[in-house]
């Protein structure tokens, strides 16, 4: 019942797109200067139509209709209601519905909040972004249809992957897609700005509100994929430079150079192409994202069963879009002068800019160079974590450095500022205290303290600042603030860390540094969905005699069957304890893995900074028009 | 003549040219240091010693029955049906390890047959093997 009125809503909301394509394009002819009725009134039934069919598919999950062969896949009648519902975009034919799902939403909120703009160059926005909807629409009906029918129907799931049944796992694909996804509108816009001849000033406006939005999501996303990996994956890491981590990083790189040069073409003529290059690129990377994730071309941590044919059609939609883009730029593209003077703000823009290009092509290549070595020489190969951090790391020097003195800098008139302040003063004594304290050697390490530090103080100085002047970018000073913030507590994450593994029964005792771990005892107990064994853990600290009590568990879930280790954590403002245990070949021998894991609290919040100034930027350009 | 104008683009065309080529020089030294190079046991028997170098990764099944365990390490042989190598490992295993089941081990060789094991890898899908192993199973099965 549901999978045939699925695929009806489903069909119908392709019609409507491809209706609106069409209604569109005729009423660019058209004299009036306000976009038809009949426009508006095919967007709302589309958005009406396109979230009605991705409810359609969350009650086929609810009520376990198991006739559909996507829910028979992924769901189990057992599981708990929350995880039914966000089995939803857990699997490959779900998150692509979400996916479309939001392509509709922002194009309807594009329709209907951009308002006072050019007529022609709303309509070509609109246009572009329903060429990609239908695109994705019609790749969702012929290859992954999520209301695919099962005959004859099972009366029982398969169940969907335990280490997914998680709360960070049901929020992290709808905020990474806002993310990914929310960049298609300034594609489109970008593609409607050059045929339409918009000048810079409204192209900037226009594009300002979205790219803060994708980035704000697309970095909230990311947190909590990141979270989820520290207490699920049981490393104990909150970053792994894997393949399909590095996706969602480098449309950020992007969206973080775009949201910048944005800033610069505001103010002046400036960066129009660089702008409209930049939204491609960022829409055609989060394809890429899309495409390296979902074709199973990437050997991952994260990879799940794929298939070929996905990837296949991706890539051609991929190559098509890339080249109609090319050809529609170089058709298009305005001339435009680049004058700039050394030491204006924008100069420190573009060397942002330049930055984030050089980390993307860092990350690129890091994770698509075993893919081409596979495909040219069959050698297998995998690009281990300290290419990544050996490389990016000393450029985190000058990229710190640059974000704590290129904000003060004027628009325009080239004005060297003093770099010797009170802020800088503070930050050399804060990290005297520190040197100290750490008794560190690595120099880079201290030096990105250092730089780090400085950063953060002049933050707090500016945020000062501005209770008297109005003028200083409030969003600017959270999210520098934040990532100063960030780059801190990894670098003393990175140097206090403890780690510690051996194996153990029941009653034994370990001693390593200042620590005593005992494993006092081991319980089993069965859930309604798994059964599991719990081991109780006290770790003393013998430098302050403080204990605490840790509980790892193994589960093994009926549905599928599948065994997962469950980490126990004990968050302290300023340090995690982190246990995992693991059976070995059902012996009584337990694998023990202690960690001490410093500042994780003020990582996750940093980030949590970082993406809140983007959203400020968002509130505070809504209350401007 | 050229014109100072010119002059100073072309001067700064040619450092961001200079600049980007030592960039990518750099990266690309970097990223072949490392790299971590997929072998299967048959492979190891076979290679030359580079494979004792530098850190791989080494990939197949873990051999029924051949799991031991004791208070510091965790041996076990990986086998792909033809040769087969012995790991030694300390730390945790991923939820997936089983013997009989599919594993990547990265860490150095010691010798043709024994390997010291940094990390064993984790996979999400039971029903997912690495690419790498499956098709040298494959090729080993025939």
């Amino acid at each position: 019942m549901l999978g045939s009125f699925g695929i009806a809503v489903t069909t119908i909301s392709l019609l409507l797109s491809l209706s609106l394509l069409y209604l569109s394009y005729y009423d660019l002819k058209l004299s009036s200067n306000r976009v038809s009725k009949k426009i508006y009134k095919f967007s709302f039934l589309q958005i009406l139509l396109t979230f009605l069919s991705f409810i359609t598919l969350i009650m086929a999950y609810v009520i376990s209709d198991f006739s559909l062969i996507n829910v028979y896949e992924n769901s189990h009648t057992t599981k708990p209601l929350f995880y039914k519902i966000s089995g939803t975009w857990g699997n490959h034919e779900g998150s692509l519905l979400l996916w479309i799902n939001i392509l509709v939403l922002f194009s309807f909120l594009f329709l209907i909040l951009d308002e006072n703009k050019n007529k022609n160059f709303r309509l070509y926005t609109l246009i572009f972004q329903n060429i990609l909807i239908s695109t994705f629409l019609i790749f969702l009906l012929t290859n992954s249809n999520p209301f695919s029918l099962l005959y004859p129907v099972p009366t029982e799931g398969m169940g969907l992957n335990p280490i997914l049944q998680d709360p960070a796992l049901a929020i992290h694909p709808p905020l990474l897609y806002v993310g990914f996804v929310g960049s298609s509108i300034y594609f489109s816009i970008a593609l409607a700005a050059l045929i339409t001849k918009v000048d810079s000033k409204s192209l900037a406006t226009t594009i300002k509100p979205w790219v803060s939005v994708s980035w704000s999501f697309q970095t909230l996303g990311i947190l909590v994929g990141s979270i989820w990996a520290y207490y699920e994956l049981g490393w104990g890491g909150f970053w792994f430079w894997d393949p399909v981590e590095n996706s969602s990083l480098m449309p950020w790189f992007l969206m973080t150079a775009l949201l910048h040069s944005v800033l610069v073409l505001e103010r002046r003529i400036g960066l129009y192409s660089w702008v409209i290059i930049l939204s491609i690129l960022t829409f055609t990377m989060s394809v890429v994202g899309t495409f390296l994730v979902r074709s199973g071309i990437l050997n991952s941590v994260h990879t799940f069963a794929n298939d070929p044919s996905r990837g296949l059609f991706i890539l051609s939609f991929l190559a098509l879009m890339v080249f109609s883009s090319i050809y529609i730029f170089f058709k298009y593209a305005p001339n435009e002068n680049k004058n700039y003077k050394i030491f204006s703000k924008e100069s420190f823009i573009l060397l942002n800019n330049w930055f984030m290009i050089f980390f993307l092509a860092v990350v690129l290549i890091g994770t698509l160079y075993p893919v081409f070595l596979d495909t040219l020489t069959g050698q297998k190969i995998s690009v281990g974590p300290p290419y990544y951090n050996f490389i990016l790391a000393p450029f985190l020097l000058p990229l710190l450095f640059l974000m704590t003195s290129g904000p003060k800098h004027k628009w325009i008139s080239p004005e060297i500022i003093g770099i010797f302040n009170i802020a800088l003063f503070i930050a050399v004594s804060l990290f005297i205290i520190i040197f100290i304290s750490i008794k560190e050697s690595s120099i880079l390490l201290l030096l990105i303290l250092l730089f780090s530090t400085y950063l953060i103080t002049q933050t707090i100085f500016d945020f000062f600042e501005k209770f008297k002047n109005k003028n200083i970018n409030l969003s600017r000073i959270i999210s520098h603030f934040g990532f100063g913030m960030l780059i801190f507590s990894i670098s003393l994450n990175q140097i206090f860390s403890v780690e510690e593994s051996f194996n153990a029964r029941v009653g034994d005792e370990r001693k390593f540094k200042n620590y005593t771990i005992k494993f006092s005892n081991l319980e089993t107990f069965t859930k309604k969905n798994f059964k599991s064994a719990k081991g109780y853990f006290e770790i003393i600290n013998n430098k302050n005699s403080t204990s605490q009590n840790l509980t790892p568990e193994i589960r093994v879930y009926n549905k599928p069957e599948t065994i997962t280790y469950e980490a126990s954590i004990n968050t302290r403002l300023f340090s995690d304890s982190y246990l995992t245990m693991s059976n070995i070949s059902s012996t009584d021998v337990f694998n023990i893995k202690f960690q001490k894991k410093p500042f994780m609290n003020f990582i996750w919040f940093s980030v949590l900074l970082i993406s809140l100034g983007g959203i400020l930027q968002f509130t505070r350009f809504r209350k401007k028009i | 003549m050229l014109n100072i104008k010119t002059k100073n683009r072309l001067l700064i065309f040619l450092s961001i040219f200079v600049l980007s080529i030592i960039l990518t020089i750099f990266l690309f030294k970097t990223l072949r240091n490392n790299v971590l190079y997929f072998y299967s046991p048959s492979e190891v028997s076979k290679s030359d010693e580079n494979a004792f170098k530098n850190n791989i990764r080494l990939g197949g099944m873990v051999k029924p029955g051949s799991v031991k365990t004791d208070n510091n390490e965790i041996k076990f042989i990986v086998t792909d049906y033809k040769k087969e190598i012995i790991v030694i490992y300390q730390g945790t295993v991923p939820a997936l390890f089983a013997e009989g089941k599919g594993v990547v081990a990265e860490g150095k060789l010691q010798d043709k047959k024994f390997f010291l094991a940094k990390r064993i890898l984790a996979k999400h899908d039971e029903n997912y093997m690495p690419p790498e192993i499956k098709e040298s199973l494959k090729q080993n099965a025939r």
